[in-house]
């Protein structure tokens, strides 16, 4: 506050909301919105790694969660910027079923090469979320009617040409897609794999360094930044946590593909949502639409992308998804829409649109995938499963919500 | 003789502004109490306290009503003393019968099951109380504005009223329907139903009402009795305005120059509405360094007529000229008419203006991103800088330039939507309604903004309803009436009557 002008002093300034805390403790009450997912996200960690007797973070289990959840949270990237317009998809289950039938019946059934094959299957995406986005952005129809359109249709339509038979299996190379490693450079290893820890430190140290930067650049500009001993904490933790699961899934197989996939995009989608113009337009049309428009942004165009985006991400999960089971069935997809979608809200979006992060839907869709997986192993049943994350959903909601409104 | 109501000392803060302080105010039983004032003086304010809207404890002071003191909880807790308020903004579910909506919440019937026939009949009796001669089942949709009013009224007068707040009843009805309401007003003060009248028009004000309490700047000025004949209208406004008007608005020495801003044969249709013509064949021109008023009342076509022009924001069958610095300006759509050079600072900075949930530094760059983001990358140490420095040069009042705009006071708020247009650096500036729900000393600070966006050689317009305001910053004033334009003065020998009465002779002027 050493930059106050000395008439502002001395303006009454009782109702002045929110004078920003000093200290350590205030500092993390002020952002328990950010860190509390993250907060969360490790308490479940900690408490399935302990009530799994260990089972959790098994270089194989951890790699199979990461498999296992991969086409979600490539989903959960688009949803969020459908989420963040002030929408919603409720069709990405039945356009990733859709799409990884129309892989198979393309790559199986008429032996197409897969490269060209999956790139039909990403246009086809494309089309698909154009298709239903146009309805939304243009001709006004609310989101959650024309998707639900799109979820029985989609549905349908992989129903029909696959004519209600599981198709497969695929090509080895396909599979790769989903099942497949980063190949080891150092030869005749067998229980770790070094490429992929070295792969893991300097994808660690990138973003410590960059944090780093960030925080210097902040200051020379100053920037209210966080309290010293909280960031040096913050990345030190960084540091251990990504280099620690580094070694386990390097312990297992490697990095598999997938998470490369994953990675890449996450790192897109941080990047296009919090530094671009674009990303700045998006929230702004979920914000508020009206002075979004009256701001010169196109935000009936941009509505529409963000539909188009959200089908090219449903057809590369159906794709994941495929190659994973190694064939396409009439139920692939089943529900995926709930989990997504609860992803991004369980990772603090709002349901209002405008509010949302990318590190807070693969928060929350990690959240999902590891209380699946814990209560897999723990032998708990289907049933009570859902009973739990839709709880959890709920409770993290209401959590959110209640932090909102206290501030 | 016992008042009916007596709100003592009631004060009444909102973030960074005092909104009423020890306000005075009593109702005696069966009298018209009128609430006049300026726009923002409290009026509403009052009423949303004396109803409950903002519950005990929120204000200081205290509401006596039959000789207790009463703590409202919300408005069930005054509706169920019969005080009845009317807003401005009619709250009537448009796809429901008229009397659906007059027994919205307690419909008669047992075990929650409606009685028909009982609602139909004495829908009937309430709508022959108010002289409305509709069917029960009409839909609200179908009637007109006023016909709407005596529905709210009907719904009043089903629950027992006491005490009956109207807010600015009258603002959008014609000449008749107002006469009609009035008239109600006084049949209801025969029966013993007491009222109180919130009203911008002193002519109807000083007809009805018995007496008169001005509240200017959220105190209690005067309360003027009229049973000793009729009171003078200058006097009320001499009350209402009765301020040091030197310092009210900074003063200027206008540098104008050449034509910068020339709109010919402009029209426009009602969105909905293919045939009406909102719009009517309008021409206007802005000179370099001038201050243009725009006057009229609400529903003149002022709003609609800036926002057809910047990117036909209004309306459909769009047809005519614009011109900014002599070459004609492509305005066809928002973004097209910002890089030509205009401007249009809402006048509903909520709902057309901000991001309330994003900080000030997001909203200041949201209409010109591409200069503080070479290549699509924001730059936002850039960012930051520009919202620094217009934080300072536009005194904007925060803790920081992140902190969220709905966290704001109104004035500081206009002066983040106002940045956020002058960082477009617009040629042609138009302001609608700049000093909305702003307190007094921040309106000051906005007339010293506007008056530096002209002095550096832009065309500013201003459309305000405050006719003192315009008076007080304007170097020409224009009136507009039905979708036209009716007179235009120079500041110098404009008067609130000139304007007033250029307003009122609308239909033989109009060429």
């Amino acid at each position: 506050m050493s930059d106050t002008p000395a008439s502002e002093k001395t303006m009454a300034l009782q109702d002045k909301p929110h004078p920003p805390k000093s200290g350590h403790a205030g500092f993390l009450k002020n952002n328990l919105r950010d860190y509390g997912m993250m907060i969360s996200l490790f308490a479940i960690m900690i408490f399935f790694e302990i009530v799994t007797n260990g089972t959790l973070l098994r270089p194989l289990n951890l790699t199979n969660l990461v498999l296992q959840n991969s086409y979600i949270v490539i989903m959960a990237l688009g949803m969020l910027l459908v989420i963040v317009t002030g929408h919603i998809d409720l069709s990405v289950g039945s356009v990733a079923g859709f799409i990884g039938a129309v892989a198979a019946v393309l790559i199986v059934k008429f032996g197409v090469h897969y490269i060209p094959a999956a790139l039909i299957c990403l246009a086809l995406g494309a089309l698909i979320g154009a298709a239903q986005g146009y309805w939304v952005a243009y001709f006004k129809i609310p989101s959650f009617i024309v998707t639900l359109a799109g979820m029985l249709v989609f549905k349908g339509l992989a129903l029909a040409i696959l004519a209600g038979q599981s198709v497969g299996p695929f090509p080895v190379e396909f599979q790769k897609l989903s099942s497949g490693f980063i190949p080891e450079l150092i030869p005749d290893v067998t229980t770790l794999y070094p490429t992929s820890l070295a792969i893991g430190a300097l994808l660690a140290l990138v973003l410590v360094w960059q944090n780093v930067r960030n925080r210097a650049r902040q200051e020379s500009h100053g920037i209210e930044t966080e309290p010293y001993g909280f960031f040096i904490g913050k990345n030190l933790l960084l540091l251990a946590v990504i280099i620690y699961f580094a070694y386990l899934i390097a312990s297992h197989r490697g990095l598999p593909n997938v998470l490369v996939i994953i990675t890449a995009l996450v790192a897109l989608y941080a990047f296009v949502t919090t530094r671009t113009t674009i990303g700045r337009q998006i929230y702004a049309v979920g914000g508020n639409e009206k002075a979004a428009k009256l701001s010169g942004i196109k935000t009936e165009r941009l509505t529409f992308l963000t539909f188009v985006n959200m089908g090219v991400l449903a057809a590369l999960a159906g794709l994941v998804f495929a190659a994973r089971l190694n064939t396409a069935t009439p139920k692939a997809g089943l529900g995926f829409e709930l989990d997504v979608i609860a992803a991004c809200f369980i990772g603090g979006a709002s349901a209002y649109g405008g509010v949302g992060r990318v590190g807070g839907a693969v928060i929350g869709a990690l959240i999902m995938g590891v209380m699946n997986n814990g209560m897999s192993i723990l032998g708990i049943g289907i049933d009570y499963q859902q009973v739990i994350k839709g709880l959890v959903l709920l409770g993290a909601v209401c959590l959110d919500v209640y932090n909102q409104r206290r501030s | 003789m016992n008042a009916l109501l007596e709100m003592q000392g009631i004060s009444k803060h909102f973030t960074g502004v005092k909104a009423l302080s020890d306000v005075s105010f009593t109702v005696a039983p069966g009298e018209i109490h009128a609430l006049v004032g300026e726009n923002g003086a409290g009026k509403s304010t009052l009423m949303k306290v004396l109803s409950g809207v903002y519950p005990h404890g929120s204000y200081d002071g205290a509401i006596v009503f039959d000789g207790e003191e009463r703590r409202f909880r919300d408005i069930i807790d005054s509706e169920a003393l019969g005080i009845i308020i009317i807003h401005q903004e009619l709250a009537l579910v448009p796809l429901m019968s008229i009397a659906e909506n007059i027994f919205i919440a307690n419909p008669p019937g047992r075990f929650g099951i409606i009685d028909r026939g009982a609602v139909h009949r004495r829908t009937q009796e309430l709508l022959a109380k108010v002289g409305l001669n509709e069917s029960p089942d009409t839909l609200i949709t179908n009637i007109g504005v006023g016909k709407q009013q005596l529905v709210e009224i009907a719904k009043a007068l089903s629950k027992k009223v006491r005490l009956l707040i109207l807010d600015e009843p009258t603002a959008s009805l014609s000449e008749k329907d107002s006469q009609a309401l009035l008239d109600l007003l006084l049949e209801f003060k025969a029966q013993g139903i007491a009222s109180i009248l919130i009203s911008h028009k002193l002519n109807e004000v000083s007809r009805v009402a018995d007496r008169i309490t001005v509240l200017r700047d959220g105190r209690t000025v005067d309360t003027l009795d009229c049973s000793d004949g009729a009171v003078e209208e200058d006097r009320i406004i001499r009350r209402m305005v009765d301020r040091d008007l030197e310092h009210r608005y900074p003063k200027r020495e206008p540098k104008i120059g050449e034509t910068i801003f020339r709109v010919s044969d402009w029209s426009a249709y009602h969105p909905l509405h293919t045939d009406r013509q909102m719009i009517r064949n309008v021409d206007f021109e802005v000179k370099r360094g001038e201050i243009v008023g725009i006057a009229g009342l609400m529903g003149a076509g002022r709003t609609e007529f800036a926002m057809s022009v910047f990117g036909r924001s209004y309306g459909q069958k769009i047809t005519g000229r614009v011109e900014i610095e002599g070459r004609e300006a492509d305005v066809s759509t928002v973004r097209r008419a910002i890089d030509a050079g205009l401007a249009y600072v809402t006048e509903d900075r909520k709902h057309l203006g901000l991001l309330l949930a994003e900080d000030i530094r997001k909203n200041i760059s949201l209409a010109n991103l591409d200069r503080i983001a070479p290549g699509r990358v924001i730059d936002d140490v850039q960012e930051l800088k520009v919202a620094s420095d217009y934080r300072s040069r536009m005194r904007i009042r925060c803790h920081s330039v992140y902190q969220e705009t709905g966290k704001l006071s109104g004035g500081n708020q206009q002066k983040v939507v106002l940045s956020k247009w002058l960082f477009t650096d617009p040629k042609v500036l138009i302001l609608d309604e700049p000093t909305r729900g702003i307190d007094v000393g921040a309106k000051y600070e906005i007339y010293c903004i506007i008056n530096e966006l002209a002095d550096s050689g832009r065309g500013v317009v201003v459309i305000s309803s405050e006719m003192p305001e315009l008076l007080g910053i304007c170097d020409r004033i224009c009136v507009m009436n039905e979708g036209a334009f009716v007179g235009e003065f120079p500041a110098a020998e404009a008067t609130q009557e000139k304007i007033m009465r250029a307003i009122m002779r609308k239909g033989e002027a109009r060429p």
